[in-house]
């Protein structure tokens, strides 16, 4: 037909996006992750890079395992479901080699205050007090066993062994 | 400490191998983790939270938050007797520092709100990343491919929570992670770690003992922003209808 | 914090779209303004306006040239951005950014362009010299048959491919809307309405620039602007502003009235924060009074120059005011906290790769753009090539 043959320019337009269309098939399968779509639309490798990120806080139970007498202190007392690094901070490297990482006393004058602070913000049921009323500056750990803070509370101690060392 | 010599030696290689299983291995291909069998959601109980601050730097610690951008953060609401749809709402640097202190005798009432992503079921974020980077994965999280992130700040945009930020070095979208690294290993997260009162307690729905399934039965809970119909997996306890 | 007032969710402080995502919206608006002005001659036969033809398919090539640049400039990680061809995610109306953009750069405006220029092209590859004669044998795609039937069938295709630019142009800038528009975390941007007012404001933009170039470029080449074409031109331009400006109207009056638990907040943005640039600017002085302009010359018999200078000034207006359309949508929408509680500010910076230099830059970068496409592709008939074309 000769309008076939007037045409032929707007083959090879044509042609060229097939041709790019075939070059962009080509790469993408060598571009896209092998693991994309493994789950949904996303690459599934992320999940176990994500998953292998540090642990800096080691979780009570890894602390509980070596400090029994600290544990069994604790769980008598009211600081029973205060677990060991909210007060002592992230502790995993001292888990993970105890020896050598040994952790940093807390520092009652800051820690104590940030929780028991009164404030009327507060629950109003929640033990809170005035620092500078109730102790006058003096230490919280003269009075308090921190591992079990409720003075004559743990067994044989108003003013205990200074806590935890 | 007060063990003795002889007691470290027996316990320190137990909890050495103790520790070691406990960070061994990946969900995908740890034998231990299976992600069909969590759905993984968080529970907040209002009354509980004293706003002393732990859970925002326990977060800060665990996952290198830079300054600034917050994962999750605490809000101290006052809300007022006259005024129920104009609460006054503080959060000092998110609240990682605690609040300051509100002398007795005010009127109204006032209470400490945890935000956090809430790791959406019908998550709007997700739905809006053009390449994938955002996802929710079969156990019920929802994660930022940081490989893959172009950037672009869509999802930021489309979260009605807030909880989504840029990371300003890396330069890719960044949220909570709801410590996956942890949980797929058997620990709680490190805000739930850090919480002296019980305030956040991590829930997996699909493990018929998670304590959540007792609480759901006995206490009304609420979502945030309901309307928005998102399927948030943060439930919670005591929330006043004056929350944003 | 510095610029924060009432209380906004933490990681709200910063902006996250920058000017550059006002850009945007304002260039392709202007793509695709520019090619229904040129669709109207083409398909709808509106022989009056034929002058301005090639000049707004030229103006939209060089505009849709330098649309993907604000993004990637935006972008955290600019070159992963491949990846939105390789991995689209279908529920993402930003991923449809790659194709959409394609499909109308080389399967409607180059498509077209080359259509209606063969003749030209074939013509200049034969008697330009060096460089310029290697262009255009490779814009011939190595065939040079301009007979009678083989233009014919371009004219053919090209009203087809106009035909189906339509749409396309509507979905390109629509789809841009559609972003705003269907974030239901957003209440100033979430809307049906959004894809709609972009659409119309982006016509007015897009015919007003074409108009303005029009008349520019002629003076410059020292030639009679033809009032006619310009008087038509500035018709359309007036009846899809009012279709633009009722729209936008509709959005507020409907915002006003049903006053859900965003309005308050939204409300006293407007009075502070967004009142200069969306009451004075974008109402006032690039809606209202290039409207009232405009309706002018519709109804009182104005002298030539009188409608000249209506034109320019109305034209101007108006794009300054789709421009700051764009910047209430995109900055405005950022400004206020979801909690509806506070507001933050945008601090826009100078030098950086989002700042007001590259964003200024960018707005300029189309107008270099088009300059070199009209000495490759003269939209005007050129003399010798005329000449040369029968005295074959």
């Amino acid at each position: 037909m000769s309008g076939l043959k007037d045409a032929g320019h707007l083959f090879r337009f044509a042609g060229l996006f097939v041709l790019a269309f075939l070059v962009f098939l080509v790469v993408r399968s060598f571009v896209v992750p092998k693991s994309f779509g493994e789950y949904g639309h996303y690459r599934g490798a992320a999940i176990g890079e994500i998953a292998s990120r540090p642990i800096k806080f080691a979780g009570h139970q890894t602390c509980e395992t070596c400090h029994t007498d600290i544990a069994d202190t604790k769980t008598k007392g009211a600081h029973a479901h205060v677990n060991c690094e909210a007060c002592h901070g992230a502790l995993a490297a001292h888990a993970d080699d105890p020896m050598t990482v040994t952790p940093v006393k807390p520092d009652t004058a800051v820690l104590c205050a940030r929780c028991h602070t009164a404030s009327a913000a507060k629950p109003v049921g929640f033990p809170q007090v005035d620092p500078a009323d109730h102790s006058g500056g003096v230490p919280c750990e003269t009075c308090h066993n921190p591992h079990s803070p409720i003075i004559g509370s743990d067994s044989g101690a108003s003013a205990p062994k200074g806590g935890a060392k | 400490m007060n063990i003795s010599r002889r007691h470290l030696m027996i316990l320190l290689p137990a909890a050495a191998v103790a520790w070691k299983h406990v960070l061994a291995g990946t969900p995908a291909d740890s034998p231990n983790y299976q992600m069909s069998e969590h759905w993984w959601g968080m529970l907040i109980d209002i009354p509980k939270c004293i706003g002393c601050g732990n859970c925002v730097r326990a977060c800060q610690t665990e996952n290198d938050v830079p300054d600034g951008f917050f994962r999750t953060w605490v809000e101290r609401y006052h809300r007022s007797d006259w005024h129920l749809e104009n609460p006054e709402v503080i959060s000092p640097d998110g609240g990682k520092e605690g609040f300051p202190v509100v002398k007795a005798g005010e009127e109204g009432m006032f209470f400490f709100v945890p935000k956090m992503c809430n790791h959406c079921a019908d998550s709007p974020c997700t739905q809006v990343c053009p390449v994938g980077a955002t996802f929710i994965t079969p156990d019920g999280v929802v994660l930022i491919d940081q490989k893959y992130c172009l950037g672009c700040a869509y999802c930021v945009q489309a979260c009605p929570y807030g909880c989504r930020y840029v990371h300003p070095e890396k330069k890719v979208a960044d949220k909570c992670t709801l410590c996956y690294h942890r949980i797929t290993k058997g620990l709680t997260t490190a805000c739930c770690e850090a919480c002296p009162t019980g305030a956040r307690q991590l829930a997996d729905l699909k493990n018929p003992n998670d304590p959540i399934h007792e609480f759901l039965k006995t206490h009304t809970v609420q979502v945030l922003k309901p309307q928005m119909a998102t399927g948030a997996k943060a439930f919670y306890n005591g929330l006043d209808g004056s929350v944003r | 914090m510095s610029g924060v007032e009432g209380y906004i969710y933490p990681n709200e402080v910063t902006l996250y779209w920058s000017v550059l995502i006002v850009l945007y919206p304002y260039i392709t608006g202007l793509v695709a303004g520019a090619f229904i002005l040129a669709s109207l001659e083409r398909v709808f036969r509106v022989e009056a306006v034929k002058p301005t033809y090639r000049l707004a398919l030229l103006t939209a090539l060089a505009f849709l040239l330098v649309a993907p640049l604000p993004l990637i400039l935006h972008l955290g990680h600019p070159f992963r951005s491949p990846e939105m061809y390789f991995t689209p995610h279908d529920t993402s109306a930003m991923a449809m950014f790659g194709y959409v953009y394609m499909w109308y750069l080389m399967a409607v405006l180059v498509f077209e362009i080359w259509l209606d220029y063969r003749r030209e092209i074939v013509l200049l590859s034969q008697t330009s010299k060096g460089l310029l004669r290697l262009i255009y044998k490779v814009m011939t795609l190595g065939s040079s048959n301009i007979s009678e039937r083989a233009l014919h069938i371009d004219d053919k295709v090209g009203w087809i491919v106009t035909l189906v630019g339509i749409p396309s142009a509507f979905l390109l800038h629509g789809y841009v809307g559609f972003i705003f528009g269907s974030l239901k975390a957003n209440p100033w941007w979430s809307s049906p309405l959004m894809p709609v007012i972009f659409i119309f404001s982006a016509m007015v933009s897009g015919i007003a620039a074409v108009m303005l170039l029009y008349m520019a470029t002629t003076k410059l080449r020292g030639q009679k602007i033809d009032m006619r074409c310009v008087d038509t031109v500035a018709m359309y331009m007036f009846y899809i502003f009012i279709i633009d400006f009722s729209l936008e109207m509709l959005d507020l009056v409907h915002r006003v009235y049903e006053a859900d638990e965003s309005f308050r907040t939204l409300n006293f943005l407007v009075h502070t924060k967004l009142y200069f640039s969306q009451i004075v600017v974008q109402i006032c002085l690039g809606t209202i009074v290039p409207l009232v302009l405009l309706f002018l010359t519709q109804v009182v018999k104005l002298e030539e120059m009188a409608r000249k200078r209506i034109y320019i000034l109305s034209g101007s207006l108006a794009l300054i005011g789709v421009l700051a359309m764009r910047w209430n949508v995109v900055i405005g929408g950022q400004l206020f906290s979801k909690s509806f509680l506070g507001y933050t500010s945008y601090k826009m910076a100078l030098v950086t790769r989002e700042g007001l230099l590259v964003a200024v830059g960018l707005t300029v970068l189309p107008l270099l753009f088009l300059w070199a496409l009209v000495k490759l592709l003269p939209p005007w008939p050129d003399k010798s090539l005329h000449e040369a074309a029968t005295g074959d």
